[in-house]
């Protein structure tokens, strides 16, 4: 017999340990994804416990269950509908007062909930003194001590929560916040219209949807609108005429006076609970503050930080992404030797292979990134970021916490798209995700060196520099833009939270890690594996096409000649040299071949449909294809570049330097085709990136038109002005 | 006086928070309400944001925010004190 499933929900402010905790009670049995709808991470495990299945869920963390950000819709929507057995309100013991409000709020629902007071051992320390026993009485909430990070108290908290859901009597209606006679009177006159009223069914309890109407809770309120039907207006009536009342008396808005009341009920508790010794403290992370944000050392210590996060992440990261690459070319020289030819064989190698091999190299520097990333939040690094930074993410109409993954983007898109979660305001989200593409990724770099120092060897690096300060100054110019049309509305309030800093702990930071990574793979895996493909089959097909020579007997006419010959010639060494000879012949017109073919493919067929497109910018038919092949990721233009440019000799950068510049590609158009490169659609894994953190193609369709033309526009001014004042022609 | 008129290490007591909408609630619920003690920690080194102790926890707002919320200077410049008193609930 399977046993019965209880859900477990926990509940918690930011900060309140509440993620070490679900991870002490799930460890490994744990599954990531999203809530419906929304990208705020959904995370639950399920274990076997005291005889039943506790499937526990870690709602976001929030400061309260009013439904402003998405965090908080999620929390509060999934204790009203989904009905948990239990919530658990983990409760931070040194930080109780505020703590309350979520707890007081929790209280209000009908549900059954438990308070794990977390970090007593902390508070103490720190001279507080909770008695529990008369907290636990006045609030009517069994409460359990814990300390997530020492995995002290977890399986009391189990325990406490299966008897409390076991028990089958209706939670009591008294212990609850009581206001004050006004607004109670208020209450309860909704209240009982509400219970005669003809819509029967209401969705909650009466008194907690009395409450958040007067609180004027748009979500309940339009609810209650739609099942009231033709009483809708009378309804209406009603609602506003309590809140008139309330106002009336208090001379400002009922829900903001309930607000002030539940602090005031708060504060009653508190200090009939909390005993504070004065002691002497030295407060730790209060010094740590002091030096890292500190008017003279903050930035440049922060600098540091993001620096060695970059050395880490790139530096460090190039050795095992060498690992996979070799293992990634070893695999396909494999397939390669031992299958034979046939359409299958190129799908695999030149397809799935080389699109899906492609991306995973990344993957060393993805898990550096995202550990960093997460050191940055568990040590409570990041809010002190995002206060150094948000006076000047401000100015581009972004907050504080924009500036991580913006900068992450000098690395690559991926892994900053997705960064972009530590985000809570979705416009602020979707601004970030939208200017991310314009931060110069490591890919693009292998492109500006080889046309940089092809055409300006000496200035390179300021050609190099000077891109990489376009693309910040059009991020900033795109942003203030979108800021005052599309995503307009008011700016995302700046009350953070600054936590205490706190040592990591190695096992969440690896699980936060891993959890990154694998949603990475795993969705950029299906995403890419198709676009790869569908890219292969472009540069793949028609089979059957017309090359301007009939190469292949060529190359067995060479061979043939070869064999006579060595077979003649006496000299051992003169035979070595003919051979390696005809193997270097055979080897350019195979070259020569793979270009035509290329030139024949729907690829390039494409580029050479959409060369006029292109020759305003003075890009040639061959660059348009290596562009269009920059759509899987931006290395392979280089890469495309050598194929059909050095169409004889050999294929290393010296020969595509000298390549270019008798390709009649001029540093004006050079120029161009770098902007367009800086700037023209995301790749194919960023791409996939911004579909997922946004949820919504008309986004992406929106960054990938956006940033296309922003890209031709500016390569189009750049070579008509540049023509017309003769530079660099 | 207003919140952003508090100088570092300075503690106030609010009296008012103006504004409107989400944010007045978001600040509210932080809890600053009428009453509270909040001492002014620090401000960014570029000025803005601040830094505030409420509650015994930290909280930064911007400055614009600051100055919506309308307080009372109870102590003038002593840091130490400011310091002891920041993890007593506040005197509602």
């Amino acid at each position: 017999m399977t046993p019965r499933t209880l859900t477990i929900a926990l509940a918690g402010n930011p900060n309140s340990g509440k993620t070490t905790i679900f991870n002490n009670l799930t460890g490994a049995h744990q599954k990531v994804g999203n809530w419906s709808g929304v990208t705020v991470e959904k995370k639950e495990g399920v274990i076997n416990r005291h005889g039943y299945e506790l499937k526990i869920i870690d709602l976001p963390g929030t400061y309260s269950l009013t439904p402003f950000s998405i965090e908080e819709i999620v929390a509060r929507n999934f204790i009203l509908e989904e009905h948990p057995d239990v919530v658990i309100d983990i409760i931070d013991a040194s930080n109780l007062e505020r703590s309350l409000y979520l707890a007081t709020q929790l209280r209000e629902i009908d549900c059954k909930v438990l308070f794990a007071l977390n970090m007593a051992d902390m508070a103490q320390s720190r001279g507080i003194k909770i008695h529990t026993e008369t907290l636990s009485d006045l609030l009517d909430v069994p409460i359990v001590f814990t300390v997530g990070n020492k995995n002290e108290g977890m399986d009391a908290l189990l325990k406490k929560a299966v008897e409390l859901a076991e028990q089958t009597q209706h939670i009591s209606e008294g212990r609850k916040v009581r206001y004050s006679q006004d607004i109670e009177f208020a209450i309860s006159r909704l209240q009982a219209f509400l219970q005669k009223g003809s819509s029967g069914t209401l969705p909650y309890s009466d008194r907690w949807t009395a409450i958040k109407l007067i609180e004027d809770d748009q979500i309940v309120r339009d609810r209650v609108l739609t099942l009231a039907g033709d009483s809708r207006q009378s309804v209406q009536d009603e609602i506003r005429v309590a809140r008139q009342y309330v106002m009336d008396r208090f001379d400002d808005d009922p829900e903001i006076i309930m607000t002030d009341e539940r602090y005031g009920f708060i504060a009653g508790i508190v200090k009939e609970t909390v005993t504070t010794s004065a002691r002497q403290r030295v407060d730790i992370s209060r010094n740590i503050d002091r030096v890292l944000t500190n008017r003279f050392v903050g930035f440049p210590i922060f600098v540091f930080f993001i620096w060695a996060m970059f050395q880490l992440t790139f530096t460090v990261g190039e050795i095992p992404k060498a690992w996979i690459q070799s293992t990634v070319s070893g695999l396909s020289s494999l397939l390669e030797l031992h299958l034979s030819d046939s359409l299958f064989k190129d799908l695999l190698l030149n397809g799935v292979i080389a699109g899906v091999g492609s991306v995973i190299v990344f993957l060393p520097n993805i898990l550096i990134l995202f550990f960093c990333i997460s050191l940055f939040e568990d040590t409570g690094y990041m809010a002190r970021t995002a206060f150094l930074m948000d006076k000047i993410m401000h100015m581009i109409g972004l907050h504080g916490k924009s500036f991580i993954p913006m900068l992450m983007g000098f690395g690559c898109n991926v892994p900053a798209i997705m960064a972009t979660r530590t985000l809570e305001s979705e416009k602020d989200r979707i601004l970030t995700i939208l200017i991310t593409p314009f931060m110069s990724c490591s890919a693009r770099l292998p492109i500006y060196i080889v046309i940089a120092g092809t055409f300006f060897a000496g200035r390179a690096g300021t050609v190099i520099f000077s891109l990489y300060l376009t693309g910040i100054v059009l991020s900033i110019v795109t942003g203030r833009m979108l800021r005052s049309t599309l995503l307009k509305g008011l700016d995302a309030p700046f009350v953070m939270e600054l936590p205490p800093y706190r040592v990591p702990m190695a096992r969440s930071v690896m699980i936060h890690m891993w959890e990154r990574s694998k949603m990475f793979l795993k969705k950029m895996g299906n995403i890419i594996l198709i676009g790869s493909v569908i890219i292969w089959a472009l540069s793949a097909f028609p089979r059957n096409i017309t090359y301007s020579k009939d190469f292949t007997y060529e190359i067995q006419k060479l061979q043939q000649k070869a064999s006579k010959d060595i077979h003649a010639s006496a000299d051992p060494a003169a035979r070595i040299s003919l051979e390696n000879e005809t193997a270097a012949s055979i080897e350019a017109i195979k070259r020569i071949m793979k270009a035509e073919k290329i030139e024949n493919s729907y690829m390039g067929r494409m580029g050479k449909m959409i060369e006029p497109v292109f020759s305003p910018l003075g890009i040639d038919w061959r660059g348009s294809v290596a562009l269009l092949s920059g759509f899987v990721a931006k290395e392979i233009v280089v890469s495309t570049m050598g194929i059909l440019y050095v169409a004889e000799g050999d294929k290393d950068s010296e020969a595509l330097r000298t390549a270019l510049l008798s390709s009649g590609m001029t540093p004006l158009s050079a120029i161009s085709m770098l902007v367009f490169v800086l700037l023209y659609l995301p790749c194919l894994a960023t791409m996939a990136a911004i579909r997922r953190e946004l949820r919504s193609w008309k986004w992406l369709l929106f960054s990938i038109g956006y940033s296309t033309s922003l890209a031709w526009v500016m390569a189009f001014l750049i070579f008509q002005v540049g023509k017309l004042l003769h530079l660099g022609v | 006086m207003l919140l952003s008129e508090i100088k570092e290490g300075q503690t106030a007591r609010i009296l008012r928070v103006g504004g409107s909408g989400a944010l007045r609630r978001r600040i509210f619920e932080m809890g600053i309400v009428k009453g509270t003690q909040v001492c002014v920690d620090k401000y960014a080194p570029l000025k803005d944001p601040l830094e505030i102790i409420v509650m015994g926890y930290h909280l930064s707002l911007r400055v614009e925010e600051a100055s919506q919320v309308t307080v009372e200077l109870i102590q003038s410049d002593d840091k130490r004190t400011a310091a002891d008193n920041r993890h007593l609930p506040s005197a509602a």
